[in-house]
């Protein structure tokens, strides 16, 4: 099973509010 | 991590998942407080941060952080039951991650949370058998008294 990852931080918030799931952020990306 | 099946699993069975690339899109780690790179924020439904860790990790390392995160938003919500449960789960399952000294030590206040009296103590004397070394025992020790 692949992770369906989302990319718009509100949106997610908006689904994780309606779900009552929490939210994880993944930053991966160096930034240097 | 993700690719590992238990993870993605897990991730997608607990969370709803959001990919920050912070090369295209660096507004979110400013919002968050998110200066270096890899880190991964936990928010409870709404949306406040309940828990954050760093760097890479191997898979049941990560699995440890994201289970102390989930009972870290449990406990944070009053839910002690199941923040007791998954700090529980990190003890059972990752008894030799770094997490799991945390985790006994919040399975312990969550027990307290829950009425038990004697969790406190009982949890000092429990980091006397395990972790000893670790920062959480410390931490416990003051209960030591509380039972």
């Amino acid at each position: 099973m692949a992770i369906e990852w989302r990319t718009d931080v509100d949106a997610a918030l908006a689904e994780a509010r309606e779900k009552r799931k929490p939210v994880l952020l993944d930053f991966s990306a160096a930034p240097f | 991590m993700y690719p590992d099946e238990r993870v993605a699993n897990f991730v997608t069975e607990n969370f709803v998942p959001v990919r920050v690339d912070v090369r295209k899109n660096p507004a979110p780690m400013e919002r968050f407080g998110a200066f270096w790179t890899p880190i991964v924020v936990i928010l409870d439904p709404l949306g406040t941060e309940r828990y954050r860790f760093e760097g890479y990790l191997p898979v049941t390392d990560f699995l440890a952080h994201l289970t102390l995160g989930l009972g870290q938003v449990a406990f944070a919500s009053g839910r002690f039951e199941e923040a007791e449960r998954r700090f529980n789960e990190v003890v059972d399952k990752y008894p030799e991650s770094e997490q799991a000294a945390e985790a006994l030590y919040w399975r312990g206040v969550a027990r307290y949370k829950k009425g038990d009296t004697a969790a406190l103590g009982d949890t000092a004397a429990e980091f006397t058998r395990r972790y000893q070394t670790s920062s959480w025992a410390k931490k416990a020790s003051v209960w030591k008294k509380a039972s």
